[in-house]
């Protein structure tokens, strides 16, 4: 029989290997991170330009108000944004792989949590040493929390944020059971993610006609928003109201998840048998 | 010379005749790059919604900027860009070797083989985009400026090719590097910013000897502003361009003399 421990045990495996697999890649994740510090200082070099000319806040943002957004935004794709998942998960149904876990007695859904879990936290130990050097070159700029409960939040927040963030991919991939070539799909929603979760700029600059949009868009609470919660940019109600939504929209996408992999493996026996 | 012509005129038209078995695939992709090119223009608007100016640059002169970072970025990638991103997992396989056996230079045979028709039509959104933004800008630019500005591009696509094709070379040491080409897209996010904001080692760093800020700030500035002269940025640009695809030809040469085959 079943119980806790033993399914505990069970994804417990699949999260090592998942940290396994990924430290053959370590030299991958360096080189990313490396990489990527030469948009961020890129960024860092545009705004204080325009701050320069502007001479004032834009939007409650001081010039180091946004440089703390940008590392904040680094350190949270870093530590959550799956980058593999997607891509493994869709070559799995492509290539017919998945065969062997419909006959084994394992949730595909939490197999692939585990990994991804495993993934990230492999992931950001062996970018942390980049992310610490760059949090001292802008230590000026870093900010602490002033209330307790935003630690709180923000971790809610930002758990939400990963699984929102994994369930979405997850979902993506599942067309391959219809679609041969999917990553013009992934690429096609990633445009989106990529301008709409707050990667290029914070979207609360954005004009005041774009912010209902904004408040109740996914993409919003993939990334912008734990972001927001840390800078304690909204509080009280509105905080509420957004880990409310994204709630509503992690949710969504785990309902998602779930019905589109029932309809694409009845759809793979369908062909296979 | 000619030889190398016409292989890569049938390289050209084989790529043409794939992509066109895949036309849904091919559309797609049309509109993602697309997509990735308004979301740069859509930037630039929030941007001037709170300044007019980035440093000496006004916002038409940005648009302009931009439009000739995808001209020239869609170019590079019509040509080269699939086929260095396959190189590491050319190298990983050992299917390398086959391509090494060919009679033909190793460089131009990994370099060359499927072109990319999308990139094209993109390259064509970005014209349009530049033309747009000189009306805007009320500047009719003189041939001469066009003709420096084509040549301009020229240079910039060739520093294009030699930062990903030296990226893609260092996976001869590192098996498994997805994140090399990343690199190139990284390194490249900042040569849309108008030069005039970098300051200090980093400017003179991706100025000189990785040139990407010059890339595109170069043939834009001939093209906006007719009152400069064009001669300083175009020499300093095709002197880091020459450096840079020598500098990665010998990188190359040197890997392959250490290179034993992915089997043995």
């Amino acid at each position: 029989m079943t119980t806790m421990r033993d399914l505990a045990v069970k994804y417990w495996k699949v999260f090592d290997l998942g940290l396994q697999n990924t430290f053959v890649y370590r030299w991958n994740f360096l080189l990313r991170s490396i990489f990527g510090i030469v948009p961020l200082i890129g960024t860092v070099f545009v705004w204080q330009a325009i701050f320069q000319s502007k001479g004032a806040a834009i939007n409650g943002y001081e010039y180091s108000s946004m440089i703390f957004y940008f590392m904040l935004t680094v350190f949270l794709n870093n530590l959550i944004t799956p980058t593999e998942d997607e891509w493994q998960i869709a070559a799995e149904i492509r290539d017919g792989k998945i065969s062997a876990y419909l006959t084994k007695p394992l949730n595909y859904l939490a197999y692939r949590i585990s990994l991804y879990l495993g993934y990230r936290l492999l992931y950001i130990s062996v970018v942390l040493l980049p992310i610490v050097i760059l949090a001292w070159i802008f230590r000026e700029h870093l900010r602490l929390p002033e209330h307790g409960i935003t630690w709180l939040a923000f971790a809610a927040s930002t758990t939400m944020a990963a699984l929102l963030q994994f369930l979405i991919a997850y979902s993506l991939a599942m067309i391959a059971f219809w679609v041969l070539e999917v990553s013009t799909i992934i690429f096609l929603l990633f445009s989106f993610e990529y301008f709409l979760s707050g990667n290029v700029f914070p979207l609360d600059i954005m004009p005041a006609w774009m912010q209902g949009f904004i408040r109740w868009s996914p993409f919003t609470y993939e990334l912008f928003f734990p972001a927001q919660v840390y800078m304690e940019r909204v509080q009280g109600a509105a905080l509420a109201q957004g880990l409310a939504i994204q709630t509503g929209w992690m949710l969504l996408s785990w309902v998602c998840a779930r019905v589109l992999w029932s309809l694409g493996v009845r759809k793979y026996q369908a062909v296979g048998g | 010379m000619r030889r190398y012509l016409e292989i890569y005129w049938l390289m050209i038209r084989n790529s043409l005749i794939r992509e066109m078995n895949f036309k849904a695939n091919f559309t797609l992709w049309m509109v993602v790059e697309f997509l990735w090119f308004i979301g740069q223009i859509v930037f630039l608007e929030v941007l001037f919604s709170h300044v007019d100016r980035i440093g000496d640059w006004s916002k038409w002169e940005c648009v302009l900027l931009v439009g000739t970072h995808q001209i020239t970025a869609q170019i590079f990638q019509a040509f080269f860009y699939v086929n260095l991103a396959e190189l590491p997992e050319l190298i990983r396989t050992g299917r390398l070797d086959l391509m090494l056996l060919l009679p033909v230079d190793a460089q131009f045979a990994v370099s060359t083989r499927k072109f990319g028709m999308d990139n094209i039509v993109n390259a064509c959104v970005g014209v349009a985009v530049v033309v747009f933004s000189l009306v805007q800008l009320h500047v009719v630019p003189q041939l001469h400026q066009v003709a420096l500005y084509a040549v301009g591009i020229g240079f910039g696509v060739s520093v294009h090719y030699a930062i990903l094709f030296g990226l893609a070379t260092v996976a001869f040491w590192i098996v498994r590097a997805q994140g090399l080409i990343y690199g190139y897209f990284n390194v490249f996010n900042i040569a849309r910013y108008p030069d005039s904001v970098f300051r200090g080692l980093f400017k003179i760093i991706f100025s000189f000897f990785i040139p990407v800020i010059i890339v595109a700030n170069v043939p834009a500035r001939i093209l906006a502003r007719a009152l400069e002269s064009p001669w300083n940025g175009l020499s300093q640009l095709a002197g880091a361009a020459l450096f840079i695809v020598l500098a990665v030809r010998g990188f190359w040469l040197f890997a392959l003399r250490r290179y034993s085959s992915a089997s043995s």
